[in-house]
């Protein structure tokens, strides 16, 4: 059953790379646009996958990675045009990518040391938190724009790559996404990983072998956040604006509902739900400015009849993947 | 600093806490007896905000279109514990996450279609609009009606719950469900009646707060998050705790607006101190929920035999 | 079978891109960008209302080109907003594009127009930074920047006598702006300053900060609260019966869209109310009567700012294109053409500083009743006449 899901996957991962390409070079030049910001929020998915899926550890703050990210874009080039803190203005690509994966990074392990201590719905609550308060630092940051936003002069500048031209930007986008995916699929069937799955299933068990899985956990989270972190890196590189509005709750609940509309535990999960929720968003939205009310529907209808994402209906198999089930606490 | 305007704080404060309270309690029930987590009681919120403004321009009287809105509200609930709902309460938290989202997103875009984007401004009966005087402290009338409303809806709550045969059920079913279902306890109804019951106390406190701010859409996706915050830090289940919670929040969060830029400007400029006040004061709810979450994840008043 | 479903989506994007719309070459396309969903679409439809009225009555046409409107949702996020005006751009191939309420959602399309080489025209949006360092050649305003209409007021306050104010706002960039603007030309005390909440859950409760207000003994009272937020501060300000203790000064809270729901209401403690704008429905001039009276006759209300905003960027636009003998490939000519404002506005005549914001006249508004009883707002002086942003001196064109 798993050849079906994996024939798809090729399918779509193939589409996925040919077809904007060749509307763009065909001279609809829109298509790249979307497909590389869908493509980016996928990378931030499947950060979230990490853990969501495979640690059983369900966090609803992922946008404050997303938005240090960003944010790691935005200061420095906006100190390298206009001066002022010197030991942080760049434009300098690596400069960006070392703040933003080194910042998301140190968040995590601050957040994550504390978020940890808790299980099921309170570690939930506590990531939300946590982004809550970084979005009103933002919020409160009057030199980078606060709620206008700031607008990022020049993109992320790295030797021999333009990221200026379109077709640069999603394929370095693209190939990230496929770097990233290649990363979870060592991390998940690497020891470490395997301690992380059996803790979400059985975590009294792995204590009792001797192991700390709050450690096991910290580092997982510190990895997922930081693989967020490098999204934000390139959302910035995208969108060429930064603001406060990218830590909103609801951008944490999207890249929730992309994992599980997907299909968890499964690698290229958020990818497909990435994809559904950017293209249904889209596409409603041009049929009527009511496009909430049954994109509202169609998230129900999701969560009552398909189990396991839109992975798991690839599998044919009514009680979902024995792996595809989501975190929160198992209930009897 | 003005001791009048502290009194008056102090009663903003605790207005807020007790709407808070009207919105948590039904979460905190639904959450410890039902273990379902639902954004889409947002949703009730607003719908007992509009039912009551539209049903006050239509009749004239603002206490018959309360009753009539908190019946409205009681049996949209009903209607979406039956069709949707209940399907949810064996689900993972996620699940229910997702579920309620698409739920409140519908929610939201029939109040578009049936009531148009502007919102209503409810108006007040002239006699509730006034003001009154305690010892120098002027107050608007309608606050202390709210206060008022808010304090009976908890002492009615804590009479069915600690003194009545489906308090005991709510009661045990918070505590064990495995055991209040081996009572024989019809747990579908019990469930079908708690999550209307939360929703109509959701409605009440949009009704409440209509008439000062207005009835808009989306209006509950701001303060249900906060709700939250309520529920974890009271503990889940738990009506003590979500009251106690409610009214903590209310005043920390009002206290911070009103002084903590008095409060910064002693050591920093007063510029640096507006700026930083609010973004502080915004931040202090969810400061106070990790802290405590650290320290007492079980919340401040968790329900007892847990 | 189900593969099908899933691979669906990705062919439909795979297809559909190949569908561009083949380009009408006798109708000039202005892409309009405002907020058709959540609460903020009651601005959107207003400024949709307006932006299809200016059409009808240009007769649909634009010298000789045929007018074609297309409008796209921002959802009030400025990601929704940038992706929308990628499509009108890149995919539409719109000549123009226009709209944007929300600083933030025009800061973050800003770049998507211009350094594609096309005109946006802002019918709402004047951040201090598209003002200043970051102006650009190819944007215009209809509107004004942020600063000046607050700026207005402290010169009004000064005019009444009026020796010290208590000032409230919303804790972000815009809310800052209308402080600042106010503080920087107010010549009397300041004695006390509230900058509340805002964003996804933005305080609409202010009794506390109405409380010390009321305590400072001031003798006026400042706001800046847009949207719904206004009509939730009107309706405690009325409540706690400041009206007549703590006199009411606004920008950009009450207006043609808050007025009818708070006639509706009763709640009279607006009336009096003064404010500043660049416009007025009761302004006299030609054009602003056939504005106003089309406006009112098609969609039995008046227009606010908003729509006046909006009216007037398709008709700017318009004239633009009819100047240009309707060459909308030729952009610099386009520019030239648009920068000499020779269009009848329905604020009156106006000219464009180097920034291409406008440089116009700014009033005095008292909320009243008209002849049929209904709320509106009538200009009662002239508080500035042809006033310049202060950020224009920050542009380097």
């Amino acid at each position: 059953m798993h050849q079906v899901r994996g024939i798809a996957t090729f399918v779509i991962m193939a589409l996925l790379a040919t077809a904007p390409v060749l509307a763009y070079l065909g001279g609809a030049i829109f298509w790249i646009d979307i497909a590389t910001r869908l493509v980016i929020l996928a990378i931030a998915a499947v950060s979230l996958n990490l853990l969501l899926g495979f640690a059983g550890l369900a966090s609803f703050g992922h946008a404050a990675f997303l938005g240090i990210g960003a944010y790691a874009v935005g200061i420095p080039v906006y100190h390298e045009t206009y001066g002022g803190l010197d030991w942080l203005a760049s434009y300098s690509g690596w400069v960006h990518l070392a703040v933003g994966v080194g910042g998301a990074a140190l968040f995590a392990l601050v957040t994550g040391a504390v978020s940890l201590r808790t299980k099921g719905v309170h570690f939930i609550m506590i990531t939300m938190a946590f982004s809550q308060m970084m979005y009103y630092a933002l919020v409160s940051l009057q030199d980078y724009g606060a709620d206008d936003g700031l607008s990022i002069d020049l993109r992320s500048e790295f030797t021999g790559l333009n990221l200026d031209d379109p077709l640069t930007l999603y394929a370095v986008c693209y190939g990230s996404l496929l770097l990233v995916i290649f990363l979870s699929w060592r991390i998940v069937n690497s020891r470490f990983g395997q301690v992380l799955v059996a803790a979400k299933s059985n975590e009294e068990r792995v204590r009792a072998l001797g192991i700390n899985t709050y450690r096991y956990q910290l580092v997982a989270y510190v990895i997922s956040g930081a693989i967020c972190g490098f999204a934000g890196v390139l959302m910035a590189n995208y969108t060429v604006f930064i603001s406060p509005s990218m830590l909103e709750w609801s951008r944490s609940g999207e890249l929730i509902f992309m994992v599980v509309l997907g299909g968890a535990a499964f690698l290229f999960g958020p990818v497909f739900g990435a994809i559904v929720f950017i293209l249904l968003e889209f596409y409603l939205s041009r049929f009527t400015i009511y496009w909430h009310l049954p994109f509202g529907l169609l998230l129900i209808a999701s969560v009552l009849f398909i189990k396991g994402g839109l992975s798991g209906l690839l599998t044919f198999s009514r009680a979902g993947t024995p792996g595809a089930s989501v975190a929160g606490n198992p209930k009897e | 600093m003005d001791s009048a305007i502290l009194i008056t704080q102090a009663i903003n404060g605790l207005q807020l806490g007790i709407l808070l309270f009207l919105l948590a309690s039904g979460l905190t029930l639904t959450f410890g007896i039902m273990d379902l987590i639902n954004l889409s009681h947002a949703s009730f919120y607003m719908l007992g905000a509009f039912f009551c403004a539209s049903l006050t321009l239509i009749t004239g009287s603002f206490f018959l279109s309360v009753l009539l809105a908190l019946l409205a509200t009681g049996l949209v609930a009903f209607f979406v514990e039956t069709s949707l709902i209940r399907r949810l309460y064996h689900r993972e938290h996620l699940d229910q996450l997702l579920a309620t989202f698409g739920l409140l997103l519908c929610f939201d875009t029939l109040v578009h279609i049936f009531w148009g984007p502007a919102g209503i401004v409810m108006p007040l009966p002239a006699w509730l609009n006034g003001q009154v005087g305690l010892g120098g402290v002027v107050l608007p009338i309608y606050r202390l009606i709210i206060i008022g409303a808010g304090l009976l809806v908890a002492l009615l709550l804590y009479w069915l719950v600690a003194h009545t045969r489906t308090g005991m059920l709510i009661r045990a079913g918070a505590s064990n469900r495995v055991m209040a279902s081996a009572l024989g306890v019809d747990i579908k109804m019990l469930f079908c009646g708690v999550f209307v019951l939360g929703s109509v106390f959701a409605g009440l406190a949009g009704m409440l707060i209509a008439p000062i701010t207005e009835a808009s859409i989306g209006m509950g996706n701001d303060i249900i998050i906060t709700a939250f915050v309520v529920v974890i830090i009271g503990g889940i289940g738990s009506i003590k705790g979500a009251f106690l919670g409610a009214v903590l929040i209310g005043m920390i969060d009002t206290m911070g607006r009103a002084y903590l830029d008095t409060l910064f400007a002693l050591f920093m400029s007063s510029n640096a101190a507006e700026t930083a006040a609010p973004a502080i004061s915004a931040m202090l709810i969810y400061l106070l929920m990790a802290v405590l979450l650290v320290v007492r994840p079980q919340g401040l008043f968790p329900p007892r035999l847990r | 079978m189900n593969k099908k479903l899933v691979t669906l989506p990705a062919l439909v994007l795979a297809c559909s891109s190949f569908l561009n719309p083949v380009l009408a070459e006798e109708s000039v396309k202005i892409g309009f960008v405002t907020t058709l969903t959540t609460g903020g679409a009651v601005i959107g439809n207003d400024m949709k209302d307006a932006v299809e009225l200016a059409v009808e009555h240009l007769g649909g046409m634009a010298g000789d080109k045929k007018i074609e409107i297309l409008f796209e949702d921002d959802g009030f996020k400025p990601e929704i907003g940038k992706q929308a005006t990628d499509k009108l751009v890149k995919q539409d191939n719109v000549d123009f594009v226009a709209g944007y309420i929300w600083s933030h959602v025009l800061m973050a399309s800003f770049k998507s127009v211009v350094n594609a080489d096309k005109i946006l025209v802002s019918a709402n949006a004047g951040p201090s930074a598209i003002a200043g360092k970051l102006c650009n050649e190819n944007f215009f305003s209809t509107s004004w920047q942020n600063n000046q209409t607050p700026m207005a007021m402290g010169e009004l306050l000064n005019a009444k006598g009026v020796k010290s104010l208590y000032v409230m706002a919303p804790n972000y960039a815009a809310g800052k702006d209308m402080v600042a603007g106010v503080e920087s030309t107010f010549k009397g005390e300041i004695l006390g300053r509230d900058l509340t909440k805002w964003g996804a859950d933005a305080q609409l409760d202010f009794s506390a900060e109405l409380a010390k207000a009321k305590a400072s003994g001031a003798e006026g009272l400042y706001v800046f609260y847009p949207g719904k937020a206004g009509g939730a501060f009107i309706k405690q300000y009325t409540q706690a019966g400041l009206q007549d203790s703590l006199p009411l000064y606004t920008v950009f809270t009450v207006d043609s869209i808050s007025l009818p729901k708070l006639q509706e209401a009763g709640l009279d403690g607006v009336l009096g109310s003064e404010m500043t704008q660049f416009w007025s429905p009761d302004l006299d001039n030609d054009q602003n009567r056939k504005f106003v009276s089309g406006f009112r006759e098609k969609y039995s209300r008046y227009p606010s700012f908003y729509a006046a905003q909006a009216y007037d960027s398709i008709n700017l636009i318009a004239s633009a294109v009819v100047a240009t003998g309707g060459d909308v490939s030729d952009t610099a000519a386009l520019r030239a053409a648009m920068m000499k404002a020779d269009y009848p506005s329905v604020r009156g005549p106006y000219t464009y500083g180097n920034n291409h914001m406008p440089i116009q006249n700014f009033y005095g508004r008292t909320v009243e009743k008209d002849a049929d009883g209904n709320w509106t707002t009538v200009i009662s002086s002239t508080v500035f006449e042809n006033h310049q942003d202060p950020f224009a001196a920050d542009c380097k064109l």
